[in-house]
Formats: C-alpha cells, sequence, structure tokens
C-alpha cells in the first residue's frame, strides 16, 4: 500500500513529517478500503496473521483498556495481548494513549474493538506510520514490487515458515496496494474534467448568461484569441506546452476586467493584457481555482450572488455536456495512470521537478541566436557601466522567477520524499549579491566580456573564452559570484547539453572550481545542473565523466543537491564509474582528452563521498551495488583513492545494513590496514568507519585479529589533529567494550595515554576518551592504572558539563572507578558523589539513569555511607520522584539506587516516609527483565522497614512479583525470591503468593544451583508452609 | 587498378607509415583509389585534388569550415602541388586517425600558420577567428568583438610577448591546456567519427581480402 498512500491519499500540505490525512472522500474510501482488508485479515489468512511485524506499528489511539475483552490482561491505562511473540512481548500493548500492534491479527483484533470508531484509529495509524510496508516486513520488501530475485535470494537465505509468511504478506499487501490504486482511480477520474472542451463549455454556458441587465451574472466574457487550434486550445503552443488552454477577459459588473488563464491545472489571475502591444503577461498572479466558476465566485461578490440563482440551471446544463466529455477523460487518465504505475514513484517526481527547469534552459546550441539580445545592449565601451547595471536587473529577476519554481519544484519533492538524517549546510545562507553600485572588481568586467563570447561565440570562441577564464582565481569569491552575476552559470550549464566535447570539459573546468562556493552550489542546482551533469556520467569520454563526478562531488554538499542526484539516477550511474577498469573488453577510445581508469573510480567515489551523507543514498548506494566495489577500491594503495572510498565507507557505515556488509566483505582488515598509512585524512577515516562499525562485537575481535588495536593506541600520542584524534579515540571506545580488547590496550599503555588527554581536549575527543575509560575502568587492573595516574580528579570535574554525551559517559566511568573501595575515597573526597546526585536533575534521562547507575557504587562503597547520603538536603526525595519517570533504564537504575540506599536503617525510613512503597508497588506490572530485577531488589530491601511488608501487600505489588518466577532471567529469579520471602513474613501476603501458584513455581527454583535462589526460595516455601500448619492447627484446636 | 601494383605501393608506403598495419595501410589505398576515380572517372595516376578532398573532409569526417578545410588541404599536399597523392593521403590520415598529442599538435600548428616564417600571427588569427561571432550585429562592433578575442587568444597563448605565436608559445600553451589544441578552428575529426570510420573502412578490409 506504499505506492497508493504516498500517491494517491491526500496528504495536507503540512510537511511530511507531520502531515495529516486531509478529511476528503478520497481518503476516506482509501481508509476504508484499508479496513475491509485488515479486519477480516484472522479468518482469511490465519498463518499470516499471526506473523510478527519487524517494527510495531505506533499511534495514539483513542481507545479506553475497558475496550478490550477476553485474551488481553487489562489494567487502568495499560492493555496488552496474551498472544506473546518468541522473546514473550505481547503483540498488541497499549498505555494510554499510545499503542503497538506487531501483527495483522492483534490489528484485527483492535479494529473490532474499535467499533465506531474504525476509521478514526486507521486513519490515526496511517498518519503516525507513513511507511507501513517498511514497518511490516522490514525495508527491503518496500521496493521489492517488481524485483523477484531480491525475493528468491532471500529466501534462500532462510527459508522457514517465517519467511514463508513474510513474502505470503508482501504478495498479499502488494494486491491491496494495486486495489487502492485502482480505487483511487475512480475517484479521480471523477474529479478531472479540466480539458479544452470543458472550458469551452463552461464560457460558452457563461456566455449565455451574461449581457447587460441585473439579472446576468456577468457583464461580458470573452476569449483574448479567436483562433482555436485543432485540439481545442486557444494558448500559443509555447503556453500550451505550461498545460495552458486558453486566456478569458471576463467584466463582472462590480469589479475591473479580469485576466485570466484557464490551465489543466486550474484557473487563476494572470498579469493582464496591456494595451499597446497586446501581449498577455502569462505570469501568474493569485491562487489557482479548480474551474472558473469558481474563480469567478472568489473575485466577484456580484456574480456569486446572480450566480446562486441561476445555479440550479447551470449546474444542469454543465452537466449534460460533461457527460458527453467526461467518457474519453476518464480513459485518458487511466491510461497514464496505469502507465506511471510502472515506473517507480521516483520517475513523476522528475518530470515534475524538471517541468520548470526545461523550460528555463533550452540548450543553446544555436550559438547565434542567444547573442542578439545581448548585443544590442552592450554597444560601445562607454556605455559598459549602464549595461552593467541593466543586465544585473535582468538576472536578479531571473533568479527569483528561479527561486519562485524552485519552490514549487520543491514542494512536490517534500512531500513525496523520505526525511534525511543529516544537518550539515542544510541552511540556506542568505543569496548575496554584489551591490549594483559598489565598486566592483576590474575582474568583473573582464569576466562579463568572456561570458559574452561565451553566449555569442561558437564553438571556437567559447573555447578561446573558457580557457582564458580559468586564468581567472576562480577559488576567489569575486571571481565566483562575478560569474554568477553577469549570468554565466546559465550558459555554463546550457554547454554542458551540447554535442561539443570540448564546451564541457571547459564548462566542467570551470564549475568544478567554482562549486566550491556553497551560494553557487544553491545556484548550480536551482539552475538545473545536476541532471545534466548526472547525464553527463554516461558519456564514453573518461574526462568527462571525471569532471562531472568531481563538479557533483563540490555540489552535492547540501541536501536537496543530493536528493536531485540520487532522484536522477546519479547514485546508480556513480556507483557504475566505481567499476572502471575492470572491463578490459571495452574499447579504449583513442581520444586526446583522456585519464585513466584509476581516476575515474577516484572521482565516482569522490561523488559518492559527498552524496552518502543522506539516508536514502547510502540505502541507493548498496542498492546500486557499491559496498563490493568499494571493497575492491579499498585494495589499492593509492591514498588519494583511498580517502574517498574510505570517506564514503565511513558515512556509511552509519546503517545497520553497511555494518553487516563490511563485515562480510573482510573490510575491517583494509581499514586495519591503512590506519598505518601516513596520510592524516585518511588514518582519520578508518578510525571512524572503524569507530561506526565497532558496535558489532566480531567486528570488534577483527579489529583486534587484523592487529588494529596496536596502531590505534600509537594514534593517540598525536593529539595535534582533532579530528583525527576524535576519531582514532572513538575507535578505542567502542574497541574496548570488549574485554580482549582492552587487554591488548593496557599492553600498548594506552589506559595511562587515555587519561592524559582528560585535560584541555574538545569535547568530541572527551566524549570518546571517557567513554573508553568507561569501559576500561570495569577491570580491577585498570581501575588501578586510571587511579594511580591521577585520572579521578578530571573525570569528577567533568562531572559539571553540560554536553549530554560526555555527562552519560562521565557518570559511568565515575561509577565503574567507584567500585573500588580506594578510588571511591578519592570520589567522595572531590565530593563526586553530591555531582552525581545533582545529575539526577539533569533534564535528560539517560543522564539521569547513568547517574543513578553511578551512584550504586558508590553509596555500596563509601564510608558512612547512610550520613552522607542523608546530608544531601532533598536528595531521598529526589531519587523517590524519580520513581514516577516513564524510561525504563531511569527507573530500574533509581531501583539499584534505592536498593542501597535502603541499606542504610535511617534513610530506609526516610524513603519510606517519602512514599516509595506505593511507587515501587505501582511499577510491579511490567515485562522488563531489567527493571524487574531491580524493582524486586528494591522492594526485599525496603521490607525491612515498620509495616512495609504489609503495605506491598496492600498495594497489590506481590500477585505481579509472583508472575516474576516465569521470566528467563536467572538474575530476576534470585531479586524475586528474596523479595518474596521478605514478602511472606506477612501473612496476608503468603495467601496471595499461594493463591497465584507461587509455591509450585519456588519448587522449581529450590532445585536452581544458584545458592541464594535456593535459599530464598526455600525460604519462602517455608514461611507459606508455616502459615498453613498454623492455620490447620487453629481450625483443630 | 592491379593487385601487384597496389601491393607495392602499399610496401614502400609501410616502411614510412608505423601507426597502421599494412593491412589497414591497403584499404586506405583502396579507398583512396575509389574516391578519386568515382571524381576523375579514370583510375591510374588519379590524384586527389582540393574540391575532392573538401568533400571527403565535410562529407566523412563532418568538417563545415571551408577556409578551415583548404587549410587543412594544403597541410596534406606535402609537396604543394595543389593534389593529394597516395603517400600524402595515407600520411595525413595517420595524424588524423592515429596520431599522437605531439603529432597532432604539430599538424593544428601547421593548419593555423599556413605559410610563412612559422609564426601564426595576429592578423592570421583575426582571419581565422573572423567567423566566430555572431553576425546579426554591426560590423565595425563585430570586428572590435573579434579583435578583443584575438587579444584574449594571444594573452593566453603568446608567452613570449612577441605578438605572434610561436611553435614554442603553441606547444607550451597546448601542453598546458590541451583544450587549445585546436584553438583557432575545428580541423580534427571527432573521436566518434574516427572510430566510425575506421570501423567502416577497416571491416571492409576483412571482408574483401578473406
Amino acid at each position: 500500500m506504499g505506492v497508493a498512500l504516498s500517491r494517491s491519499a491526500q496528504w495536507t500540505a503540512a510537511g511530511y513529517e507531520t502531515g495529516t490525512l486531509e478529511i476528503t472522500a478520497l481518503n476516506e474510501s482509501i481508509l476504508n478500503e484499508i479496513i475491509e482488508f485488515v479486519e477480516p485479515f484472522v479468518y482469511k489468512y490465519p498463518q499470516e496473521a499471526k506473523f510478527v511485524f519487524i517494527e510495531p506499528l505506533e499511534w495514539k489511539t483513542n481507545l479506553e483498556p475497558s475496550a478490550f475483552e477476553s485474551g488481553y490482561i487489562v489494567s487502568e491505562t495499560t492493555a496488552k495481548s496474551e498472544e506473546v511473540d518468541k522473546d514473550g512481548e505481547p503483540l498488541l500493548l497499549l498505555c494510554v494513549p499510545n499503542i503497538k500492534v506487531r501483527s495483522f491479527g492483534q490489528l484485527s483484533q483492535f479494529l473490532s474493538f474499535a467499533k465506531d470508531n474504525k476509521l478514526q484509529e486507521a486513519q490515526a495509524c496511517i498518519e503516525a506510520n507513513r511507511e507501513p510496508m517498511v514497518k511490516i516486513l522490514g525495508s527491503y520488501y518496500d521496493e521489492m514490487t517488481d524485483d523477484p530475485p531480491t525475493i528468491t535470494i532471500l529466501d534462500s537465505i532462510t527459508s522457514d515458515q517465517d519467511m514463508h509468511n513474510k513474502r505470503k504478506i508482501a504478495i498479499l499487501l502488494k494486491q491491496l496496494d494495486l486495489h487502492l490504486l485502482n480505487h483511487s482511480l475512480k475517484h479521480i477520474s471523477e474529479g478531472i474534467r479540466l480539458n479544452p472542451a470543458t472550458f469551452k463549455k463552461d464560457i460558452e454556458l457563461l456566455k449565455r448568461y451574461s449581457g447587460k441587465g441585473d439579472e446576468t451574472v456577468l457583464e461580458s466574457i470573452d476569449y483574448t484569441s479567436d483562433y482555436e487550434f485543432s485540439n481545442g486550445c486557444r494558448a500559443p503552443p509555447w503556453r500550451q506546452s505550461q498545460g495552458e488552454v486558453c486566456y478569458v477577459i471576463v467584466k463582472p459588473h462590480d469589479v475591473d476586467a479580469l485576466c485570466l488563464t484557464c490551465s489543466a491545472e486550474g484557473v487563476f489571475l494572470n498579469g493582464g493584457k496591456t494595451e499597446e502591444e497586446g501581449e498577455i503577461n502569462y505570469e501568474r498572479q493569485g491562487e489557482i481555482y479548480k474551474d472558473l466558476v469558481t474563480c469567478l465566485k472568489d473575485k466577484s461578490p456580484v456574480f456569486s450572488e446572480n450566480m446562486s440563482k441561476h445555479e440550479l440551471r447551470f449546474s444542469e446544463d454543465q452537466q449534460k455536456d460533461s457527460d458527453t466529455y467526461d467518457k474519453p477523460k476518464i480513459e485518458e487518465v487511466q491510461s497514464s495512470v496505469t502507465s506511471s504505475d510502472k515506473s517507480k514513484t521516483e520517475k513523476s517526481q522528475i518530470s515534475f521537478g524538471k517541468s520548470p527547469m526545461t523550460k528555463r534552459l533550452e540548450p543553446s546550441l544555436n550559438w547565434r541566436a542567444t547573442v542578439d539580445y545581448k548585443e544590442k545592449g552592450s554597444a560601445k565601451d562607454s556605455q559598459e557601466e549602464k549595461q552593467g547595471k541593466a543586465e544585473k536587473s535582468s538576472t536578479s529577476v531571473s533568479s527569483g522567477r528561479a527561486q519562485l519554481l524552485r519552490k514549487s519544484g520543491e514542494k512536490v519533492e517534500e512531500t513525496a520524499s523520505e526525511s534525511s538524517s543529516e544537518s550539515e549546510e542544510d541552511e540556506e545562507p542568505p543569496d548575496h549579491r554584489q551591490e549594483a553600485n559598489a565598486d566592483l572588481p576590474s575582474e568583473y568586467w573582464q569576466i562579463q566580456k568572456l561570458v559574452k563570447y561565451l553566449k555569442g561565440g561558437n564553438q571556437t570562441a567559447t573555447v578561446i573564452a573558457l580557457c582564458s577564464m580559468r586564468d581567472f582565481n576562480l577559488a576567489q569569491e569575486t571571481c565566483q559570484l562575478a560569474i554568477r552575476d553577469v549570468g554565466g552559470l546559465e550558459v555554463l550549464i546550457n554547454l554542458l547539453d551540447t554535442d561539443e566535447v570540448k564546451c564541457k570539459i571547459g564548462s566542467l573546468k570551470i564549475l568544478k572550481e567554482i562549486s566550491h562556493n556553497p551560494q553557487i552550489r544553491r545556484n548550480i542546482v536551482d539552475l538545473g545542473g545536476l541532471p545534466i551533469m548526472v547525464n553527463i556520467l554516461d558519456s564514453p569520454h573518461k574526462s568527462l565523466k571525471c569532471l562531472a563526478a568531481e563538479t557533483i562531488a563540490n555540489v552535492a554538499k547540501f541536501k536537496r543537491a543530493r536528493r536531485a542526484v540520487r532522484h536522477h539516477g546519479g547514485i546508480t550511474k556513480l556507483v557504475a564509474l566505481l567499476d572502471c577498469g575492470h572491463h578490459s573488453t571495452e574499447p579504449t577510445q583513442p581520444s586526446l582528452y583522456e585519464t585513466r581508469d584509476v581516476e575515474v573510480a577516484r572521482c565516482g567515489a569522490q561523488a559518492l563521498w559527498s552524496c552518502s551523507k543522506s539516508h536514502s543514498n547510502k540505502e541507493a548506494i548498496r542498492k546500486a551495488g557499491g559496498i563490493p566495489l568499494l571493497a575492491r577500491l579499498l585494495k589499492t594503495s593509492h591514498e588519494d583513492m583511498l580517502i574517498p572510498v574510505v570517506g564514503t565507507l565511513q558515512e556509511c557505515a552509519s546503517e545497520e545494513n553497511y555494518r553487516a556488509a563490511i563485515k562480510a566483505e573482510r573490510i575491517i582488515e583494509n581499514l586495519v590496514k591503512n590506519l598505518n598509512s601516513e596520510n592524516e585524512q585518511l588514518q582519520e577515516h578508518c578510525a571512524m568507519a572503524i569507530y561506526q562499525c565497532a558496535e558489532d562485537e566480531e567486528t570488534r575481535d577483527l579489529v583486534r585479529q587484523h592487529g588494529g588495536l596496536k596502531p590505534l593506541a600509537s594514534l593517540l600520542n598525536n593529539t595535534d589533529n582533532k579530528e583525527r584524534l576524535a576519531a582514532v579515540t572513538g575507535a578505542i571506545w567502542k574497541c574496548s567494550i570488549s574485554k580482549e580488547n582492552v587487554i591488548k590496550f593496557r599492553e600498548y599503555k594506552a589506559i595511562e595515554t587515555l587519561v592524559g588527554l582528560l585535560t584541555d581536549q574538545p569535547e568530541e575527543v572527551l566524549v570518546n576518551v571517557v567513554g573508553a575509560l568507561g569501559e576500561c575502568c570495569q577491570e580491577y587492573e585498570n581501575r588501578v592504572i586510571v587511579r594511580r595516574c591521577g585520572g579521578i580528579q578530571p573525570l569528577v570535574n567533568l562531572l559539571v558539563g553540560i554536553n549530554q554525551a560526555l555527562l552519560v559517559n562521565v557518570t559511568k566511568a565515575v561509577g565503574a572507578c567507584a567500585v573500588d573501595p580506594e578510588s571511591m575515597s578519592i570520589i567522595d573526597r572531590l565530593d563526586g558523589v553530591r555531582l552525581l546526585w545533582s545529575l539526577l536533575k539533569n533534564p535528560h534521562p539517560d543522564v539521569k539513569a547513568s547517574a543513578a547507575w553511578a551512584l550504586c557504587p558508590c553509596i555500596e562503597n563509601a564510608k558512612d555511607a547512610g550520613e552522607m547520603v542523608r546530608s544531601f538536603v532533598g536528595g531521598l526525595e529526589l531519587v523517590v520522584n524519580l520513581l514516577k519517570s516513564d524510561n525504563k533504564e531511569v527507573l530500574a537504575s533509581v531501583c539499584a539506587a534505592i536498593t542501597n540506599i535502603a541499606k542504610d536503617q535511617e534513610n530506609l525510613a526516610v524513603i519510606t516516609d517519602h512514599g516509595v512503597v506505593p511507587l515501587l508497588s505501582k511499577l510491579a506490572n511490567t515485562n522488563n527483565d531489567k527493571l524487574r530485577r531491580h524493582l524486586a531488589e528494591a522492594i526485599s530491601r525496603c521490607c525491612m522497614w515498620g509495616r512495609n511488608r504489609v503495605a506491598f501487600g496492600e498495594h497489590k505489588a506481590v500477585a505481579p512479583l509472583v508472575r516474576y518466577l516465569k521470566s528467563n532471567d536467572t538474575n530476576v529469579h534470585r531479586a524475586t525470591a528474596q523479595a518474596l520471602y521478605q514478602l511472606s513474613e506477612d501473612a496476608d501476603n503468603c495467601i496471595t503468593m499461594h493463591e497465584n501458584g507461587a509455591v509450585k513455581l519456588l519448587l522449581d527454583m529450590v532445585g536452581s544451583p544458584d545458592q541464594d535462589l535456593q535459599e530464598a526460595a526455600a525460604g519462602c516455601i517455608s514461611n507459606i508452609r508455616r502459615l498453613a500448619l498454623a492455620t490447620e492447627k487453629a481450625r483443630y484446636t | 587498378m592491379e593487385q601487384r601494383a597496389v601491393k607495392k605501393l602499399v610496401e614502400s608506403i609501410s616502411k614510412t607509415v608505423k601507426s597502421f598495419k599494412k593491412n589497414e595501410i591497403e584499404c586506405l589505398v583502396r579507398l583512396y583509389y575509389s574516391l578519386v576515380g568515382k571524381a576523375s572517372g579514370k583510375l591510374a595516376n588519379a590524384r586527389m585534388d582540393c574540391n575532392t578532398f573538401r568533400g571527403i573532409l565535410h562529407n566523412i569526417f563532418g568538417m563545415t569550415d571551408d577556409a578551415l578545410m583548404n587549410r587543412v588541404f594544403f597541410v596534406f599536399d606535402k609537396d604543394s602541388d595543389n593534389h593529394v597523392n597516395v603517400q600524402e593521403w595515407v600520411n595525413g590520415l595517420a595524424v588524423f586517425l592515429r596520431g599522437t598529442f605531439e603529432e597532432k599538435m604539430k599538424f593544428c600548428f601547421e593548419v593555423y600558420y599556413l605559410t610563412g616564417d612559422g609564426y601564426i600571427s595576429r592578423e592570421k588569427i583575426f582571419d581565422m577567428l573572423k567567423n566566430s561571432l555572431s553576425q546579426q550585429s554591426p560590423e565595425d562592433e563585430n570586428d572590435e568583438g573579434i579583435k578583443e578575442l584575438v587579444d584574449l587568444s594571444l594573452k593566453k597563448m603568446d608567452y613570449d610577448n612577441d605578438g605572434k605565436i610561436s611553435f614554442a608559445d603553441f606547444e607550451k600553451a597546448v601542453t598546458k591546456d590541451r583544450l587549445l589544441l585546436e584553438a583557432f578552428g575545428p580541423c580534427l575529426p571527432d573521436a566518434k567519427i574516427c572510430l566510425h570510420f575506421e570501423a567502416l573502412i577497416f571491416r571492409n578490409n576483412v571482408t574483401t581480402t578473406i
């Protein structure tokens, strides 16, 4: 349904992310179709209905948990299905108002519960999940449409039942998609009536009701042209290509005469007819109306009033007429839709985006035609000043128009393309143009003269001018802007569209230089330069390919440009460049302007590097088969080749798919090899790529096995190049997640060096250094090293920072150090615990959680911990209140902290007063094993005070705890058994446990190899048993 | 033409022209005679005159500028007898089709300086460029524009600032920027056309010799 949703459904213009479906008949019927598909799904395809989605569909629902019936565990604010997946997660989870659903079975169930609100729920679901196909089946299946090989390959990899279901669902969804498209087509064809015939009818009808007098709707309505073309249009042919049909001059009763354009898009007010020449100013002046009558109603109140009187008759007439004209139109629409159905969405965007551009850029194949209007103005040298001004104004006008066009083009793209993750350089800098009156540098005039030759000269003159232009310092902004301001960019781009190889080369050489300027880049994109350059990538001339790729590399530094490259198929072509030189069969063309194959591949990699900053482009590169090619190029030893290749890989490694591929293609080995290169930039990108990939354990091992740890450690000693240092420390951080790697790092004395980097480094470096130390300090020997090198002081100092990533890492590192009593005493002396505690107030949940975790060993190992904790004014209340958080990690960490705090009786009393018992009890209904474990531990500790045991029973914490015993995690078992043992001291709790079947479960636990668990389980059973005996005794005496 | 005579001719030419194989030379020789034969009607002692040659440049190699085609003819015609003979034909085509960069550079320079003292003078450049701008504007204005264009090209190529371009100047400029090879007008065939030509002519060879 992806295609139908993105194409047919009418989204509001509010932008892509927050877009909502407009309430239109079309949308409603699409939604109804979807509901009809989903609701009986469970009966029609019971097997497929159990298939678990890759990602849950999430949205905000209005449905109350109470609406759920049997088969669901329902509480006040939550409801979850009893049906669970392999991991025990429920397939439907409702936490008012958010709902997550992960199978079609549950979706159908849900719809049946929604009763009358089905439509709203379906709408909310579709709005929140813009790409349902991706969520349901994963991104592989999103575009599988007509690509059976992918499926078969996927199937051959895993040919289990799950895969079979997945494929079946993909086919079903595809069918639905087609169905929806056909369905919406019917609607659309009913809607479209704007063709020359309808206009003609409308105008004739209006004419019938026009004339003098109050009763008529208009004074007059006339065509501007009497000549009608054979296709029914009256607009001149070059305007017809814009979809314009005819122009009418309308004189309503109440307002001045209006000159309207009737086009296929609708009706709008144009610039009017000029008196003397009778020329029409075709520029659109107002909004577009759907037809003539609506337009006039809006413009003239009298028309609207009189029209309403005639309405009935008019619409009847209209109906009669339109019947005859509708039929062929429908066919036309149908054929156009079916044909576009085959091509992907992207293609239709291209034609959208391109049409305004092609109008501007008629290639000046005719060398003479373009020159005359310029030549007229240029006259003599003495008049040059004046002419400069004139030209200035003309270029600014045209650029304004370009912007307008760009906006409309962008809107189309925005709604259809996915958002990219990148942020850098995306803000559009204000277009700064040199003031007309400002003192212009002499280059300006010289460049203007050259551009004149470009415009008016033949090939020979053009080449001379292009060569001369390159003698200017094109790296200088004045020259770059001068070329643009005298209209040179347009000409240079036009030259790319000619057949002259030499002109293209010359032009690209200039564009390549000036596109280093961010403003010029944008201008090039606005002028539609990218599609042309992308086409040149197909040229048989290698040097042309190279230059085009290099220019694309410069231009594609911002989002819109990258998107344009992708939409015009540039990624595939660039990937193809990487393959150069491996097809020796291709005849080498004997030409003067040739370069080596390696150079072509290098330029391709360079362009891909620029493009790879967009998420979708990364995907496109992968799909085009770029990874194996990059892997092959990585084996070369040319530095200038390696840098863009590694740069691309490093950008792309942010994607899971790539990391897997990088592992599979044995790329790590070569990355490690290049760490030993002399080139700093190359080292940086290699380290960066390792940093991205080393999230994966196998990759970390690979880095070690290929001897990558030593060069990383030695690169730490060079601290001048901060970018490289950041990348290297990042790689070390991620690698040190594996214990074996840490041992190596200790061998290479990297830990000492890292401690030395804790001061005077930029934040990017610090984050990584501290992260690495945090990992290293998991082991005793390393903690000793850190302490001995004086690392604790700078670490504690960093606790006052504001960088969130840094704080998460620092708290972790401090927490790791605090495990040693000796280090702890230093932390205590530096007031580190107070700093950690104050981080509990940090707005970001990750920081909160990390700080709470770090507090645990602090409290455990500090001398006089109880006293210390009490000394923080309001500290305990703060901790207890954090139990109201909705972040699982925060909750688990706070529970752990509470466990430690509660070891002190006085503190336990204080937190009890702050209401820790009800808050803990409220959390009991959770599925998260980590939280369960720490929660159970906290409960077991808190039982030690007053009547807390009873209170936990009263707050219904016991029954859910019993269920924890069914978890698969022994840690959860142990903590739960201990908690239950504590709770079983109270008779009522024993009864609850017994009722919930705790005895059977506990009996199993007694057999566990874990001693603590055994003991606690046995103790609990003995308490329950003792109570039973006592009651029996009581009964018989 | 007799088979033996052709063979002999090919033998003698192949001693001087190294960039073609013998069978390729044979094809070119046959082509020469067929082209000349068409024009003059008899085969023996046929020689290619300027008109025939220009026709070939125009029809086969896609050149359009009359003045330049004349110049190319004169460069082909090494012995200045106003005819291109077989030897000159093969020699010229060797540069056209298979010439190294240096050979082509030399060829272009010869086309541009044509006759005289071995320099390309300002006047010659003006002559060659005079049609390179749009002619819709008044003549004197057009001349002005071309004069400036000549200045530009001299600025670009006249390294020793003597107001004319010597071969040393030309070599230096073209080596620095290959685009300047045909700075004063196209006098070499397009690479694509060359490929076509070779494919056509040498394929014929295969079929005829078998």
